[in-house]
């Protein structure tokens, strides 16, 4: 491809400034999106200090419409009830704003993810004698029912992407097909995945995830050696658009200033 | 009324050991010095209730404190697992307490019926979730009019409460702000609230939509000026993130963890969290 005078070049950027980039870029601005911590909260960010600056951030601890100058360490930071249009009890989160129906878009992570977009973040192993003891579902069970549709964001590894979740913290389109609508579930459910190699998209009938994007640089030999599972490609496979040197330049400069937040944090601990 | 009393006697007459107990706080105004308290009393045998039981049920679990765990996230947001939690979990060291987990919006419907003075909360909750499968307390009903079926969690009815606050007022009307978190549906849902605050003040200067306890709901209150510390005050200081951050090397050995609460909490007083949140409190 050819690079606009926008564009950066290839190794001008890294894996993860690609996925949160990726990420970012579907948000719209009327979009009302509940945001979960770590890569969503930098994509769901970076859209709205780029293409998207109405979109409506809500994170769980009842924030709703922040607008952080600074990434937060936790869905609680100060920083993200200081910059709300208003903060609501986490009751009221969940019981009107979640349940109620008002999320366009539930963003999510994962430990561990099947290829049907059902999420683990509770155990690996056994529940009553798990192997490792994950924090656990927090809000992310409802908000992957209720939410009109789900994005996923997380890096692709053989030990997260695998065929089989050891537990069903989150369910996705369980099975495929139509498992949803057999739950009574009217949402849509996950409908993308953003990696640091691919944008994923489920198959419209069987629901399973399938690679519709490539980016930069990124070989198939590469993709077989980070998931778990047999990947289908998509017909019509694109490649990603590198990020713009806008794009990039927002990105780091919101890191740069959540790093040197949190150093001063640290200083002021010392 | 509230009695207005220093935070030792607060703890000391109102948990004992065997009780259900919720130290909440979302992120917000955790009651970290409350829960110092609690286990330089060596009170046990406890039923631990929180929808986010980080830093101070890591360290309660780690002292060999819980019985039982009811929580919806076990984690150090953005930092990782709870490393003592895990432990216990995992290898039974110092035991293994019993967990009964939920999810967030599960917990908050659960502490709201208890509030409300009902046996059960009702929610749109649960579909297709493993939870509902290992916890036999997530169950369901039939929507009478509808047919729809909802799942059920049992009130959370806690024997006590603690949270931490920015202000009360000499009779002890209680004032929170900012993210409101899940405090005052913890506090009515309990038999007794200890709320540990910022400052004592003449007048709380609030506005008619501010959330306030009125002093009728809460038991005792105790001032501990940076009482929250790790975590924050609206208002007063912020959050101290490299803590967390520390949190997660000082958890993840059994010795350096003793040695930490040897020195932190076990040898200290409730004042060294004035001192702590000094330099955070200048730069709010």
């Amino acid at each position: 491809m050819t690079f606009t005078a926008t564009t950066c070049a290839p190794g001008a950027f890294t894996a993860d400034e690609m996925m949160t980039i990726a990420a970012a870029r579907p948000l719209k601005s009327d979009d009302v999106c509940f945001v979960g911590i770590g890569a969503p909260s930098a994509a769901c960010n970076v859209a709205r200090l780029t293409h998207a600056p109405g979109i409506t951030l809500i994170y769980e601890s009842g924030t709703i419409g922040t607008k952080p100058d600074i990434l937060p360490l936790s869905i609680g930071d100060g920083e993200l009830c200081d910059t709300a249009l208003t903060t609501v009890s986490v009751p009221e989160m969940f019981r009107y704003w979640l349940q109620g129906g008002w999320i366009t878009v539930g963003f999510l992570g994962a430990a561990q993810l099947d290829p049907f977009g059902n999420i683990n973040t509770t155990v690996v192993g056994d529940y009553a004698n798990p192997k490792v003891r994950l924090p656990g579902g927090g809000g992310a069970p409802e908000i992957a029912s209720a939410s009109r549709e789900i994005y996923i964001t997380m890096k692709q590894s053989k030990r997260g992407f695998v065929k089989t979740i050891d537990f069903f913290t989150s369910f996705g389109h369980g099975e495929g097909g139509d498992h949803r609508q057999r739950l009574g579930m009217t949402t849509r459910g996950p409908s993308l995945l953003i990696t640091d190699l691919a944008i994923w998209k489920p198959d419209p009938e069987t629901k399973r995830f399938t690679v519709t994007s490539l980016h930069p640089g990124v070989t198939r030999d590469q993709m077989s050696d980070s998931v778990g599972w047999d990947i289908p490609y998509a017909p019509d496979l694109e490649e990603t658009p590198a990020p713009t040197r806008e794009e990039l330049e927002v990105l780091r400069d919101l890191k740069a200033r959540t790093k040197a937040a949190q150093e001063s944090s640290k200083d002021a601990a010392a | 009324m509230a009695k207005i009393t220093d935070l030792a006697s607060a703890v000391g007459e109102n948990l004992k050991s065997g009780d259900t107990v919720a130290f909440e706080g979302f992120t917000h105004l955790i009651p970290h010095a409350a829960a110092h308290e609690a286990v330089r009393q060596g009170t046990g045998d406890l039923t631990l209730v929180r929808m986010t039981p980080d830093v101070i049920y890591d360290q309660m679990i780690g002292m060999g404190l819980a019985r039982k765990l009811v929580f919806s996230y076990a984690g150090n947001p953005g930092v990782g697992l709870l490393r003592r939690l895990r432990d216990a979990l995992e290898t039974g060291w110092p035991n293994r307490p019993e967990i009964v987990e939920h999810s967030h919006a599960a917990m908050a419907n659960a502490y709201e019926a208890g509030a409300a003075n009902l046996p059960f909360a009702v929610l749109r909750g649960y579909l297709g979730a493993g939870l509902a499968e290992v916890n036999p307390d997530i169950r369901s009903v039939v929507c009478p009019y509808s047919g729809e079926r909802l799942a059920t969690v049992p009130a959370i009815r806690p024997d006590i409460t603690f949270i931490h606050a920015q202000k009360a007022d000499r009779r002890g009307n209680v004032l929170i702000e900012g993210i409101i978190g899940i405090q005052k549906e913890a506090v009515l849902a309990a038999k007794r609230a200890v709320v540990t605050v910022e400052e004592i003040v003449d007048d709380l200067n609030s506005h008619p939509n501010a959330c306030i306890l009125p002093h009728w709901t809460i038991a005792a209150i105790a001032e501990v000026p940076g009482g929250a510390h790790p975590s924050y005050a609206h208002g007063y200081y912020g959050r101290d993130n490299a803590s967390y951050l520390e949190w997660d090397r000082i958890a993840a050995d059994r010795a350096t963890f003793q040695d930490w609460m040897q020195t932190h909490v076990l040898n200290a007083t409730p004042a060294v969290f004035e001192a702590r949140v000094a330099a955070l409190r200048s730069a709010a």
